[in-house]
């Protein structure tokens, strides 16, 4: 490199372009990373062709993949806005790509935008080859396709308002492994593939405050039965969004 | 052109608890110059550079980086300077070409790339993810994220921490090759012969203060007692050379033939030497002036004894 190659002449790329390239890079990340496809992708695919192939849980009247597809749906949301976020943000933050990027010219509040983007790009792929399969499952959805976009949005603020809290105070390995364990007990617990109704009554009440159960009851009440907007899902979504997002904003360390 | 300081630290503190880390620490970095920031572990290194890079808020005291706040201004500041952390910094699944190039795409004016892979040698990570590559492949990728957005001045944490000599000397030849191009840079180091060899200004910080600060020169000079040494006939008259001495200096015959001498040790002295030599009709052979190293007098002031 020749004389002057180095000669200062600093500068922010404009907002858009850092932003895009972000999501961008941190979608490829994500996209690169096994486990993470593991749990985004593999997991609630394989869990839809077999609860709605095989006769393992009863799934009430109708279609199995009637009752099934909402509730994928809603893990794969979870899969990425909560879990995926809260596990490779809290690994960023620990091997100080977080407070790299803070010396960088991204402001903390685009690098947050640039995650949202992220998210939703990846739950775009996810949901374009979920209702793929799930239509060559012969799933036949109701319902008003707006109501499923404001669930899904919902649920994704919710799920990452937590992801973030998580990934943002608790230390890497315990990010790691809680994110899993809640993944999992959700997964069961959270009107997934099994029907709330299958718990005792107080139970499946609790378990229905439950963002993972608001999402997949919520999309199921509009995709299977037809509803206009489920406003008690819509409203545990929200309450869930604002209390892990404030907190995560709060609580935050990005070292 | 540039006249101001690109660093101007006053009073700094940053306490941790009750352990005070910086203590009232004073320090200038002049535009366009190396200024190499030495200390044992824990000397308060990486915590003064922190506060300067915006990373931590003073307790009391003031620092302004190219005139700015670096907490206060910090959307302002961080576009201008390049940092280096210690370490890490990178995703662990990404590659060194496409993690520079993501960097560079936060910057309006980006170095080429790919001359700057070429540069510090990256090309031979290929497809490697960070996580596998070497603790010097690591090293020299932070190094090149921090000067890809063409900086005013950089930050480099311990830049040449585990690499091998062939890595260190091309990490120096980039930070000449920075100031050359008008680039301030502070470095903060355990080597000596690094702050030696880069640096135009030195400070040696222990426990949170600055205790000495100048050129590699001047601290050398110093203080220091530095020594001359020659072998000659046995058995002269050491008495009649201290006269002819400035006062403090002291010499001995410290086996049959072999002088030495220490004190202030100038061209003066040197003159002075080997004209009673001459007049005493001996050849001093072997004649050598042994000046202190940035060693000696970092060792002298922060103690010998191993720290934490």
């Amino acid at each position: 490199m020749s004389v002057g190659t180095y000669a200062p002449k600093p500068g922010a790329a404009p907002l858009g372009r850092m932003i895009t390239a972000q999501a961008v890079f941190e979608t490829k990340m994500l996209l690169r990373n096994g486990e993470q496809l593991l749990l985004t992708v593999i997991i609630p695919s394989l869990l839809l062709v077999l609860f709605s192939t095989v006769d393992i849980v009863d799934t009430g009247s109708g279609e199995p993949v009637d009752f099934l597809t909402p509730g994928v749906l809603a893990l794969a949301v979870m899969s990425t806005a909560f879990t995926g976020q809260a596990i490779a943000t809290g690994f960023e933050r620990r091997y100080g790509v977080l407070k790299r990027l803070g010396a960088s010219p991204i402001p903390r509040w685009a690098l947050m935008c640039a995650k949202t983007l992220s998210v939703l790009a990846t739950e775009l792929l996810q949901i374009g080859l979920l209702t793929a399969i799930a239509f060559g499952l012969g799933w036949s959805p109701e319902g008003n396709p707006l109501s499923v976009l404001l669930l899904l949005a919902l649920g994704t603020a919710a799920f990452s308002g937590l992801g973030l809290l998580m990934a943002g105070t608790l230390r890497a390995e315990a990010t790691l492994a809680a994110a899993n364990l809640v993944f999992l007990l959700l997964l069961i617990g959270g009107g997934v593939i099994v029907p709330l109704d299958k718990f005792p009554g107080p139970v499946a009440s609790a378990l229905g405050l439950l963002p993972i159960s608001a999402l997949s009851e919520g999309l199921r009440e509009v995709l299977q039965h037809g509803a206009a907007l489920p406003w008690t899902d819509l409203g545990v979504l929200a309450v869930w969004a604002a209390v892990g997002l404030g907190a995560a904003a709060r609580l935050f360390r990005w070292e | 052109m540039r006249s101001e300081s690109a660093v101007e630290i006053r009073g700094l503190v940053k306490r941790y608890g009750t352990k005070t880390a910086v203590d009232r620490l004073d320090l200038d970095v002049r535009a366009g110059s190396v200024t190499a920031v030495l200390g044992p572990n824990g000397a308060g290194k990486t915590t003064t550079v922190e506060m300067c890079e915006g990373y931590r808020r003073p307790d009391a005291g003031a620092v302004r980086v190219l005139g700015l706040d670096p907490v206060a201004d910090a959307a302002k500041l961080r576009p201008r300077i390049g940092v280096m952390l210690q370490s890490g910094g990178v995703y662990t699944g990404a590659r060194a070409d496409e993690m520079l190039r993501h960097m560079a795409r936060l910057h309006a004016h980006p170095l080429d790339v790919d001359a700057l892979i070429e540069r510090l040698g990256l090309g031979s990570c290929g497809r490697t993810p960070y996580r596998r590559l070497s603790g010097g492949q690591q090293q020299r990728l932070a190094l090149a994220l921090a000067v890809v957005g063409r900086p005013e001045l950089v930050f480099l944490d311990e830049p040449t921490a585990g690499l091998d000599p062939q890595a260190r000397r091309a990490t120096w030849e980039l930070v000449r090759e920075l100031r050359a191009d008008g680039v301030s840079t502070v470095l903060t180091t355990h080597f000596m012969d690094e702050a030696e060899e880069l640096a135009d200004d030195v400070a040696i910080i222990d426990t949170g203060r600055v205790i000495a600060q100048g050129s590699p020169e001047e601290l050398c000079r110093g203080g220091a007692e530095n020594t001359l040494r020659f072998t000659g006939r046995p058995g002269l008259d050491l008495g009649s050379l201290l006269k002819a001495l400035p006062d403090g200096s002291a010499a001995v015959e410290l086996t049959p033939g072999a002088y030495r001498i220490t004190g202030e040790v100038g061209p003066q002295l040197l003159a002075t030497v080997t004209s009673w030599c001459a007049q005493h009709g001996v050849m001093p052979d072997g004649i050598s002036v042994e000046r202190h190293t940035l060693e000696d007098v970092f060792l002298e002031l922060t103690g010998k004894e191993l720290r934490g």
